[in-house]
């Protein structure tokens, strides 16, 4: 029934599958039916319900002052939730795309991040930034970036990137329940089915994959925690969001056996997952859609690099989008695909 | 997890608990749309002060609403601008050009021609009017609903649909999302999809105008929704603060995406009245009135100029259809609102304003939207044969390395070889 055992998440729940944007409609509506504290805001989520129906039918339930529209101005969104939370609420703004986030960085890095270090603790800041990211949908430069290095490089921020609809409800749930500010970014690729990386094949619905079976009712995957999706001798593979399932396709036509480690958060990362796995296999490929200068991948590489260097049998591989803004039409030589990624297996396994 | 709140709402004595005010549009779906207590004052009552008064002379006007076409379609009042027929005519025709292209494109991302695209139908007024109203070389900072200037400026419609498609003939390489043309020879900035960026630029530019003594003036666009960002606050500081010789335009449609105008402020008070508080001149414009919006940039044109400074002008008006193409606005607002527009549809009112001239007919006019539907599909067609968006296959993958700096760095340099070389492997029949 479950991807794996894990204590947190199994319980004796009726089992639904759920697309990942039910999967976070229903973290959401579970939250705030558990903690009056939570309140949810952002451009068009109120009545509409957000422009991908993450927030559907959350204002009906639980009221206007709870689920409410925002200004067009993402410095004032996080800012009030800034705010918000100095006064004991626990908010959960969304920031329609991840390419939108920009005007709030002050207010994140700034103030949200540091809150709790500069007061001592007299003030906290626990909220939870929703934002859809990545591309593969054709979305041109201000629809498609993936920002998360941006956030992982400040001191007092989490960063999580859900793959499945299992995970993106108990990882947003804790995100919720996390005294300290959280970017959660959804991968919008695989809102509605799990994608290989073959755009040119018919899309695929989550309902058939194990990932869509989402327990009802409450459950938390800890912060910190990764998902060893298919265990391996022949190397390691590190991922989170969209590239998990491309990169579990790849090394599945190409018959290597791989061990896939789904990160899930990337702050607090679990290292000791990665250090184990790659102590195991002896080689490392990272992978994501961002662009590759500075980004995650340089510091799972350097990670790997300085812990696991007496077992390493090879150069680390890092897979990843190219260092320029996301083109529009070209986005599928643009995508870290099947063939780069199956390139750098090449490398791994032959080398 | 707590159960009840954190910390529980204190009460003080006799005061009254607090609550939170959330706004609600008048009208949602299946509600009859009805506007009666929409205050639109007569047509030609407007006051129009001299364009080199102090802003506060204009300050009436930012809660009034500047209206010249009246209920008879008669030009009236001191803010006619008085325009030949011709123009009139000329205007008339890149008003309903701009509606035949929105249509014909509108169709073409549904067949699956492009990925993407953006309407400004009810809306064409104003950006039609302000090109006609500003000189060709006043640079504009748009957002993505000002295809009628590049219209009105005589933009080929074939450049239009080649970057739409992002074909091979794609100016911008395919880079950009649909409709986020760049036009630096038409004096057409490049359109972000991040919101009200261009605001402040504009003031950059229209400051570096003034400081090399040039006499060109700039001017952005944005929609009221946006108006809520930092950045139109900081262009309006900056324009104040420099007096710079700037035309900021709001264009109020009511509507971003879901969201009606009083998640911008519209409950309290116009968006023209921003310029107030910056102490700036401001007008407030019935924006389905051409005439009335040409009069109006052009005083604000004349008057930055002139060296008086910035002016903001918000162009009251409606957005007919969704958001873009991937908005359902039926989901949100009663699809009354648009018929029961109480300013009407800019075209038909600048068509019967000609036709009560005796300058226009019925006839001539539909003999020209027929016109325009062959001259669209005509540039569709040419435009095809550079491709469609399909694949997205169109440019040689180097060009994707191109343009993010002058020059190639090593890094990028190995980048493009192998996007290059997994081209080879996945796209072995097309060639660079």
């Amino acid at each position: 029934m479950m991807l794996e055992e894990e204590a947190v998440s199994l319980h004796e729940a009726p089992v639904r599958s759920l697309n990942m944007i039910e999967a976070i409609n229903d973290a959401l509506a579970i939250m705030m039916e558990r903690d009056p504290d939570v309140v949810i805001m952002g451009e068009d989520v109120g009545y509409f319900g957000g422009v991908f129906r993450a927030t559907a039918g959350l204002q009906k339930r639980f009221g206007k002052t709870r689920v409410f529209d925002t200004p067009i101005s993402e410095c004032g969104i996080i800012g009030v939730a800034v705010g918000m939370g100095a006064y004991g609420l626990r908010p959960v703004p969304e920031i329609q795309f991840a390419d939108y986030i920009y005007p709030g960085l002050d207010q994140l890095i700034s103030e949200a991040a540091r809150m709790r270090y500069r007061s001592a603790g007299e003030f906290i800041a626990p909220l939870t930034v929703r934002s859809p990211f990545g591309g593969g949908i054709f979305g041109g430069q201000t629809h498609s970036q993936s920002p998360e290095a941006l956030f992982t490089h400040v001191a007092g921020l989490k960063t999580v990137i859900p793959a499945t609809p299992h995970d993106a409800k108990g990882l947003l749930i804790s995100a919720i329940e996390d005294n300290d500010p959280v970017i959660f970014f959804e991968p919008k690729r695989i809102y509605n089915g799990p994608f290989d990386g073959y755009y040119d094949r018919p899309a695929r619905p989550w309902t058939n994959h194990p990932g869509s079976k989402v327990p009802d009712g409450y459950y938390s995957i800890p912060l910190g925690k990764a998902r060893i999706v298919r265990e391996g001798a022949a190397l390691t593979v590190l991922a989170y969001g969209t590239m998990v399932h491309v990169a579990e396709a790849v090394v599945a036509e190409k018959g290597v056996d791989a061990e896939i480690i789904d990160l899930r958060t990337l702050v607090p990362l679990d290292i000791a997952t990665v250090e184990k796995s790659v102590e195991k296999t002896g080689k490392c490929m990272i992978v994501h859609e961002a662009t590759r200068t500075s980004g995650f991948g340089a510091e799972l590489s350097a990670l790997v690099q300085e812990r696991c260097f007496y077992h390493l049998e090879a150069p680390i591989e890092r897979v990843t989008g190219f260092d320029t803004p996301y083109p529009h039409s070209l986005e599928w030589a643009y995508f870290p695909g099947p063939v780069r990624i199956g390139e750098a297996v090449d490398r791994l396994v032959k080398g | 997890m707590a159960d009840g709140p954190s910390s529980p709402a204190r009460s003080r004595g006799n005061l009254p608990p607090l609550s939170l005010h959330v706004p609600e549009p008048k009208f949602r779906p299946g509600d009859a749309a009805e506007y009666s207590d929409l205050i639109i004052p007569p047509a030609g009552a407007q006051p129009r002060p001299d364009e080199n008064c102090a802003a506060s002379e204009t300050y009436p006007l930012c809660t009034d609403l500047v209206r010249v076409l009246d209920d008879e379609n008669r030009a009236v009042g001191p803010w006619d601008p008085k325009l030949d027929p011709d123009t009139l005519r000329r205007m008339l025709r890149n008003m309903a050009l701009t509606r035949a292209f929105d249509d014909r494109m509108y169709r073409g991302q549904r067949q699956g021609k492009t990925s993407f695209y953006m309407k400004c139908t009810g809306e064409e007024a104003i950006s039609v009017a302000a090109a006609f109203a500003l000189a060709s070389d006043d640079m504009v900072f748009p957002s993505y609903r000002q295809q009628g200037i590049l219209i009105s400026r005589g933009y080929p419609l074939v450049e239009m649909i080649n970057q739409i498609y992002s074909n091979r003939a794609d100016r911008l390489k395919g880079r950009q999302l649909p409709v986020m043309y760049s036009a630096r020879d038409f004096g057409f900035f490049s359109i972000s999809g991040n919101l009200a960026t261009q605001v402040p630029q504009a003031v950059g530019w229209a400051m570096a105008s003034a400081i090399k003594g040039d006499t060109r003036i700039a001017t952005s666009f944005i929609g009221e929704g946006s108006s809520a960002e930092g950045d139109f606050h900081s262009g309006l500081t900056f324009a104040a603060v420099y007096n710079a010789p700037v035309v900021f335009n709001v264009v109020n449609n009511q509507w971003a995406i879901s969201s009606f105008s009083g998640f911008a402020g519209a409950e309290r008070t116009t968006f023209a009245a921003r310029a107030i508080g910056y102490g700036v001149a401001g007008l407030r414009v019935d924006g389905n009135d051409a005439l009335a919006v040409y009069a109006a940039v052009q005083w604000a044109a004349n008057r930055a100029r002139a060296n008086m400074g910035p002016t903001l002008i918000e162009h009251f008006t409606y957005r007919a259809e969704g958001h873009s193409t991937s908005d359902d606005p039926g989901a949100y607002r009663s699809a009354e609102e648009r018929t029961e527009w109480p300013l009407g549809d800019p075209i038909t009112r600048l068509q019967q304003h000609l036709i009560a001239l005796g300058e226009w007919s019925v006839e001539q006019h539909d003999a020209m939207d027929r016109d325009l539907v062959d001259f669209v599909k005509a540039a569709t067609k040419e435009a095809e044969k550079n491709g469609i968006l399909g694949h997205g296959m169109h440019h040689p993958f180097k060009t994707m390395f191109e343009d993010v700096f002058e020059d190639l760095p090593w890094h990028l340099e190995e980048q493009a070889e192998q996007a290059i070389r997994e081209r080879r492997i996945k796209w072995p029949d097309w060639k660079e």
